[in-house]
């Protein structure tokens, strides 16, 4: 009986010092129901006392396809929790792992306006916020969970936009993700030499060959290690549009069944980019979406070939009538770069019956 | 002996741990959801009926005893066949808004706004919509849950104090009405509202 007593006792010493353990190592990630920190340092991007030196931890990365935020400079970092990493086994939807933080630094002029958060708590649930710089550029401050319009001389038209918490989540769940510019096809070391706005890497970034080697991607399928992943296309003016549209539109038009509900799909595959291809010329080339634009005819088609300017889906883009414009948020002035390549990706496109 | 007297231990920390956990994740299973959906969607229609829907997104017309919701297009929206007139100048003072003999379509400082067709009609209505366009339509007041906004009347803020339980039975219900093909224009900036529709 006493040795009963003895194994118990040895029993709970191990339980105690192992939830002791796990109590240790818990403070680190991020907790949903905690509030969110009311300053930037204090999310941990930053090494401490800083707002300039980065955290050992975070990792910097550049998409080869940006998304378009009237001209804004923009910065980009990713923090996983320490030893866990990213599942890529569905390649088009990566699983992060909870913990896991990422960050968007907006600047006009050299000036930094605004760092957009994203974390994944425990939980598993993601959570959105804005942070706003404040004039001597030490730190920056919750926003509002509504959206806010900031003076900045810097902007175009002196106005920058903090989206509210409703306006992130417009964007980033209307996919199998929330995570946006953080992907197999965004990462490839086979960057798109016409992207439009292409921001080069810079030299400390990480790219998708770099996760696989580093083990904070798994799960990679083979075919995407073997040959980094491209957008699929029959040229590269159409191999920079369609990831153009990936990276702009494909967030909202896409197959995940989260998106907008409407036939229209502009996300492109990691590892079957000749499907969404094809589901994206099908759904938009000589078809008739659901939106009817009143400049145009009744049954404009979304991508007329050869006519941009008889193109719904140029129309909307040109557009920055709050009514009509895409994307819907985000954005006061048009992008004439992507305006242009796209334009030229449609002169150059066949009806779909005369398509290869 | 001593392994005797620890396993049940062991066990029985295991089973209430397992019923707690089950306790804290219980789900109703697809077969209760599907049982409970008739209630789901009565609720469905009790709210859509107390809460002014049938106001603006079923069509007046002009019975015996006045303006009354035409039921034959019930839920359906402004009506395509019916092309608006440019929207009347108000002059300067407290008037702001116009609105059709129909109650579909609204005149006001953020242009011309059409009552959306909620009928589950596949190309017109909300056939495509997941129950969370629709509950992100609610909570974002974006149109489709992610495009531009949504326009006045609609009453958003309102309606964001529905619980999810309620949005779901109102979603619920939207799918078990007839479909409509009706093609509602889309709306008019403020520019446009004076060239009619």
């Amino acid at each position: 009986m006493a040795a009963v007593v003895r194994l118990r006792l040895s029993l709970l010493r191990a339980c105690a010092l192992a939830l002791a353990a796990l109590a240790a190592l818990a403070p680190a990630w991020p907790q949903s129901d905690d509030a969110l920190p009311e300053r930037l340092s204090g999310t941990g991007l930053y090494a401490p006392d800083s707002t300039a030196q980065l955290h050992a931890d975070v990792l910097g990365f550049t998409p080869q396809y940006v998304l378009w935020s009237d001209g804004a400079a923009k910065r980009r970092w990713i923090r996983l929790p320490a030893g866990r990493a990213i599942d890529a086994s569905a390649p088009d939807a990566w699983q992060f792992p909870p913990g896991t933080r990422l960050w968007k630094e907006f600047s006009h002029g050299g000036r930094r306006i605004e760092t957009r958060y994203i974390e994944r708590g425990r939980d598993g649930r993601w959570r959105y916020a804005a942070y706003v710089w404040n004039e001597q550029g030490d730190d920056a401050v919750l926003a509002p969970a509504r959206a806010v319009t900031l003076a900045v001389r810097e902007a175009p038209h002196g106005r920058y936009d903090v989206p509210g918490r409703a306006d992130c989540t417009a964007c980033h769940e209307g996919t199998t993700t929330p995570v946006l510019g953080f992907s197999a096809l965004q990462l490839s070391g086979d960057r798109d030499p016409l992207a439009a706005h292409a921001q080069v890497p810079q030299p400390d970034d990480i790219d998708l060959a770099a996760l696989v080697a580093r083990g904070l991607v798994r799960n990679l399928p083979a075919a995407l290690s073997q040959h980094a992943p491209r957008v699929q296309a029959s040229a590269a003016t159409e191999r920079a549009a369609l990831g153009y549209l990936h990276a702009n539109c494909g967030h909202c038009h896409n197959r995940s069944g989260e998106g907008a509900p409407v036939r229209l799909t502009l996300a492109q595959s990691a590892l079957d980019g000749r499907a969404s291809r094809a589901d994206t010329l099908a759904a938009a080339v000589g078809v008739s979406g659901r939106y009817r634009a009143a400049a145009l005819a009744g049954d404009a088609a979304l991508i007329e070939p050869h006519a941009p300017e008889r193109s719904v889906l140029v129309a909307r883009m040109r557009s920055r009538q709050p009514h009509l414009q895409m994307p819907p948020l985000g954005t006061r002035i048009a992008d004439d770069e992507g305006l242009a390549l796209v334009e030229r990706w449609i002169h150059q496109l066949s009806p779909l019956e005369e398509m290869p | 002996m001593t392994r005797q007297t620890v396993v049940p231990s062991i066990r029985a920390v295991a089973a209430a741990a397992a019923l707690a956990t089950a306790a804290l994740s219980a789900v109703p299973t697809a077969s209760a959801a599907d049982a409970a959906a008739p209630d789901k969607v009565a609720r469905g229609k009790y709210v859509v009926s107390t809460s002014g829907c049938h106001d603006c997104h079923t069509p007046f017309k002009l019975g015996p005893n006045g303006p009354e919701p035409d039921m034959s297009r019930m839920l359906s929206g402004h009506p395509q066949s019916l092309v608006m007139p440019p929207a009347p100048q108000l002059p300067e003072g407290p008037w702001l808004v116009s609105m059709a003999a129909t109650n579909t379509a609204f005149a006001g400082p953020w242009g011309v706004s059409f009552t959306a067709n909620l009928t589950p009609d596949a190309d017109t209505g909300l056939g495509q919509w997941t129950l969370k366009n629709f509950t992100d339509t609610i909570r974002t007041g974006r149109h489709m849950g992610r495009g531009r906004p949504v326009l006045p009347p609609m009453p958003i803020p309102v309606y964001n104090n529905f619980t999810d339980d309620d949005l779901e039975a109102v979603y619920s219900y939207l799918r078990t009405i007839p479909p409509i093909s009706n093609r509602v224009p889309e709306p008019l900036a403020p520019a446009q509202q004076t060239a009619g529709r």
